[in-house]
């Protein structure tokens, strides 16, 4: 089985944000990590190479900083790594990534294609989605479980409220992994040591440039303005009768606050 | 001190690699998933739990970062090792017995050990299926290491060695499978001996009460008949003084590593608490004598990192330089490290009371709660304290600097003498100017003021003492004392200028008012040692010379130390913990 696993570089979680100058974006002085549930999505990778052999291939589109996340990677046992670089990768919408990433898998065929679920920063969860509609093959988002079955996988997939469903599909497929699905390994000093020879492949903006060739001017999508929420207080005070309030105050809650 | 140096001379954080910065990543990581919810267990003497995490920590690797690859090590740099021992450093109890473990557990069968002996025990050690231990010291002689009473015998037919004695603090000893232990052979030559945990002969004695490190085992070692195979010599008989004080010179990097992965740990829940704790209706961390606090306490960890890892930079380029290939190949490691001992041991001064003083103030932002044995406080005051006791005291290290520095100098390995002669000549003219016009200029002043007062007072002294300086004890601590803050001051200021030719704006700024805090401190501190020397070794009118000469010496811009402790206040509470820029 060859699994590619696509993983993004992020703001750390509790990083001190700051927005940019043109108040569209945070500034980039920041403090960066691996998408949480790409973390996930390469463990699950690793597992299935581990239970049924084959390949694991990490690949990420981002400025030079983002090679850490291939590194690490790379450490932690993926075998080689492929870095689309360009610090516009940045701003690129979910359709415009999944249209960088779909040129270079369509340059070499994978059996299974992880992303996570969504990621931390933008939190669009349509990048795997899109990706699998543009390589024309099935997708499951949300997976928890993966275990082959016949010629094709089963895949477990949360739903709300506590259900789950199992769904069976052929491979090729993309599958979009959630957080927590499985324990996280150390990357080993070795592993660390020994990922320093791995292979990793640069591709620059221009080499995919009849997938992207607006770049980031390509995005359907456009972030306007970013701001800090305000926070407010606002009290009412709700008249009429006791049973007059009672009713106020659920229809409030239900429709308002939507608590209940 | 005898040259200026320029920032890109010097290794710092903001240098690591890729590499180094996945091997801190994994550490911190096993710091916090696998350390942090056994401490308890640890602190109650679970001993068990220690025992299994030295194994998992080996899985990772962690126990063999400073092992060549033909024994299975990683035979990776010290850069690596001090982040290693900086995470690890998160809880002081573990981070002693795994210092133990692949610090002076297992690097006398590195460097001395024969290829029989590193064969047979390194990758048991470096697995953590054995658990090293060094024996040094007892209990009449710490300091005094070599005037040891434990005794050994070569047996009539040559076969094994009869051990006698009765080692002290044995840091390790409750679990470990393997000591290095040091006797006299004859009662005469001092010599180190590989003793396997069942030797007949060895038992260990009860666990001390200690105040500070419990997680850790901390026994003396008792050898009756002790009997240990004539093989298990380690090095040259009669040669066990170089193994001891080696070991020890070699290991002192990391114990400044480790101070300073406390340091960060108490700050960060001490700004932690400020931010939450309420007094006069508002949080405490609102107040100009709370923030007064953060900021020293996060420039003095700046200034204890920036010397750290500039020392251990120093070291990898020394090291890298020694052919691996060649035969001779831990001797030349080890004298490329010999090379660093002063900054090591500078180091190990520097930080192991910055840690105190980190920690002492982390008592006082919990106010009561800093007292009792509910809040991370109290625990980690007590366990800072022995970093100024052990690996050499403060006092020992004090005389190493001040002794090796005064030795190179009188054979000649350091122009110390010219330099003096040469500042003497020019004392009484005016002072040469700075001609650095860069933004840094003050500062760099500052420096070079704090260098000439180090030659001044070290040739007024040398000129009274002569040689019998070795003997004034006083004197050679305050010297000492100036070197280390000569250093510090100038480690903390080139970090500054590097970080600035990199950063820009607040993250620039920051690190620049830590170096400042840090050099008013140090000109503060160096000053008094200058005077107290000058008095000393100087009268009537040359001491009223003397003085004076100090005067224009420490005649410097001063900062405005308010703004720029609220300004790095104010940084350290957005991060909620340390951070240089
Ligand atoms: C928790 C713990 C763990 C330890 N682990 C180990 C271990 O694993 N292996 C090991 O071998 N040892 C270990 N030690 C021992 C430790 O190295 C010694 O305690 C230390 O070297 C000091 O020796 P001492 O206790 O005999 O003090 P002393 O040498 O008696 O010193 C007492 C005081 O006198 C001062 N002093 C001594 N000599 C001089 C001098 N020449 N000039 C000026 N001042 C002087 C000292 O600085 C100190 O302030 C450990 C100790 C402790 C407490
Ligand atoms: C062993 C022990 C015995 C005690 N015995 C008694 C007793 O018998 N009776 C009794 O009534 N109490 C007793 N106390 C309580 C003791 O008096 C308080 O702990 C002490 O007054 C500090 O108050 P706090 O702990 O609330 O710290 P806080 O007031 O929360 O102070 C925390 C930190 O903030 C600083 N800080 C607070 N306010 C300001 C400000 N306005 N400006 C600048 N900095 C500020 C403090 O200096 C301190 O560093 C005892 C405490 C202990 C630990």
């Amino acid at each position: 089985m060859k699994i590619l696993v696509c993983m993004k570089q992020v703001p750390q979680k509790d990083a001190p944000l700051k927005l940019n100058a043109g108040g569209t974006w945070i500034r980039e002085d920041v403090s960066y990590e691996v998408n949480e549930p790409d973390a996930y999505a390469l463990e699950e990778a690793l597992r299935q190479k581990e239970k049924n052999g084959g390949e694991v291939i990490v690949i990420t589109a981002g400025p030079g900083r983002a090679q850490q996340v291939l590194r690490e990677a790379l450490a932690k046992g993926a075998d080689r790594a492929i870095h689309l670089e360009d610090d516009a990768f940045v701003g690129f919408d979910a359709l415009n990534m999944a249209r960088a990433l779909a040129a270079v898998i369509k340059a070499e065929p994978f059996d299974l294609i992880f992303t996570g679920l969504q990621s931390d920063d933008y939190g669009y969860a349509q990048t795997g989605v899109i990706l699998a509609e543009l390589l024309g093959i099935p997708h499951a988002t949300i997976v928890m479980q993966i275990e082959s079955s016949g010629d094709g996988i089963r895949v477990k997939r949360e739903l709300e409220a506590g259900y789950f469903q199992f769904v069976e599909m052929p491979l090729p497929a993309v599958l979009t992994i959630q957080s927590g699905i499985n324990k996280l390994r150390y990357a080993t000093l070795l592993g660390i040591k020994q990922a320093k020879n791995k292979p990793l492949r640069k591709i620059t903006l221009a080499e995919l440039q009849s997938a992207v060739p607006a770049g980031a001017a390509g995005n359907l999508q456009k972030i306007e303005r970013l701001y800090v929420p305000q926070k407010t207080k606002n009290t009412e005070f709700i008249q009429g009768t006791p049973a007059e309030a009672a009713r106020t105050i659920v229809e409030k809650l239900r429709n308002e606050v939507r608590v209940i | 001190m005898l040259q200026s140096c320029i920032p890109q001379e010097i290794f710092t954080p903001e240098d690591f690699t890729e590499q180094q910065q996945l091997i801190g990543k994994t550490a911190e990581e096993f710091a916090v998933n696998e350390i942090d919810p056994n401490i308890p267990k640890m602190e109650s003497k679970d001993f068990s739990v220690s025992r299994e995490l030295i194994r998992k920590a080996a899985d990772l690797g962690l126990c063999a970062v400073e092992v060549p690859e033909a024994y299975g090590g990683l035979e990776m740099d010290k850069i690596s090792a001090s982040i290693i021992a900086e995470r690890i450093a998160k809880y002081a109890g573990f981070a002693t017995t795994w210092g133990a473990h692949s610090g002076i557990g297992l690097l006398p069968i590195v460097y001395f050990g024969n290829e029989a002996q590193k064969r047979k025990y390194l990758p048991k050690l470096i697995s953590g299926e054995v658990i090293g231990a060094y024996a040094l010291s007892e209990a009449s002689s710490g300091s005094d290491a070599l005037n040891c009473r434990a005794r050994a015998q070569l047996s009539p037919d040559g076969k094994h060695y009869l051990l006698n004695g009765e080692k002290m603090w044995i840091t390790n000893a409750g679990f470990a499978g393997l000591f290095t232990v040091f006797a006299k052979v004859g009662g005469e030559r001092f010599t180190a001996f590989l003793v396997e945990r069942n030797s007949p002969g060895l038992s260990i004695g009860p666990e001390e009460h200690k105040m500070g490190i419990r997680g850790s085992s901390t026994c003396p070692l008792l050898l009756n008949d002790c009997k240990v195979p004539a093989e298990n010599v380690l090095g040259e008989i009669g040669k066990g003084h170089i193994i001891a004080f080696n070991i020890l010179n070699i290991g002192r990097f990391k114990l400044g590593a480790m101070c300073v992965g406390g340091a960060k740990e108490a700050l960060r829940n001490s700004v932690q608490y400020a931010k939450e704790r309420k007094a006069f209706g508002t949080v405490i961390a609102a107040f100009g004598l709370v923030r007064e606090k953060l900021a020293r306490m996060a420039a003095s960890i700046y200034t204890s990192e920036s010397m750290v890892y500039r020392t251990v930079g120093l070291m990898d380029a020394a090291l890298f330089a020694v052919d691996r290939a060649g035969s001779q190949t831990s001797i030349e490691v080890r004298k490329a490290i010999e090379e660093y001992a002063i900054e090591c041991s500078i180091v190990k001064v520097w930080a192991s009371e910055m840690l105190d003083y980190v920690v002492d103030e982390s008592v006082q932002i919990y106010g009561g709660y800093g007292f009792v044995e509910e809040y991370p406080a109290e625990r980690v005051y007590r366990d800072a304290r022995i970093n100024r006791i052990f690996e050499g005291t403060n006092e020992i290290n004090r005389l190493i600097i001040a002794g090796f520095l005064l030795k190179r100098a009188a054979n000649g390995e350091l122009p110390l003498s010219t330099a003096i002669k040469k500042f003497m000549d020019e004392v009484l003219g005016p002072l040469p100017l700075q001609e650095n016009t860069s933004s840094f200029a003050g500062e760099i002043q500052y420096i070079a003021n704090t260098k000439r007062i180090g030659l001044f007072v070290a040739g007024v002294a040398s000129q009274k003492y002569m040689q019998a300086i070795q003997e004034e004890q006083e004197v050679m601590a305050a010297i000492a004392d100036i070197v280390m803050e000569i250093y510090a001051m100038e480690s903390a200021t080139l970090r500054a200028q590097k970080m600035s030719s990199k950063l820009s704006g607040a993250a620039a700024a920051n690190s620049l008012d830590m170096a400042r805090l840090c050099l008013a401190h140090g000109m503060e501190k160096i000053e008094n040692s200058a005077r107290k020397i000058l008095s000393a070794a100087s009268e009537d009118d040359a001491l009223r010379t003397n003085l004076a000469i100090l005067r224009r010496l420490t005649k410097v811009e001063p900062f405005n130390l308010i703004a720029i402790s609220r300004q790095i206040a104010a940084r350290v509470l957005e991060r909620g913990q340390y951070a240089p820029n």
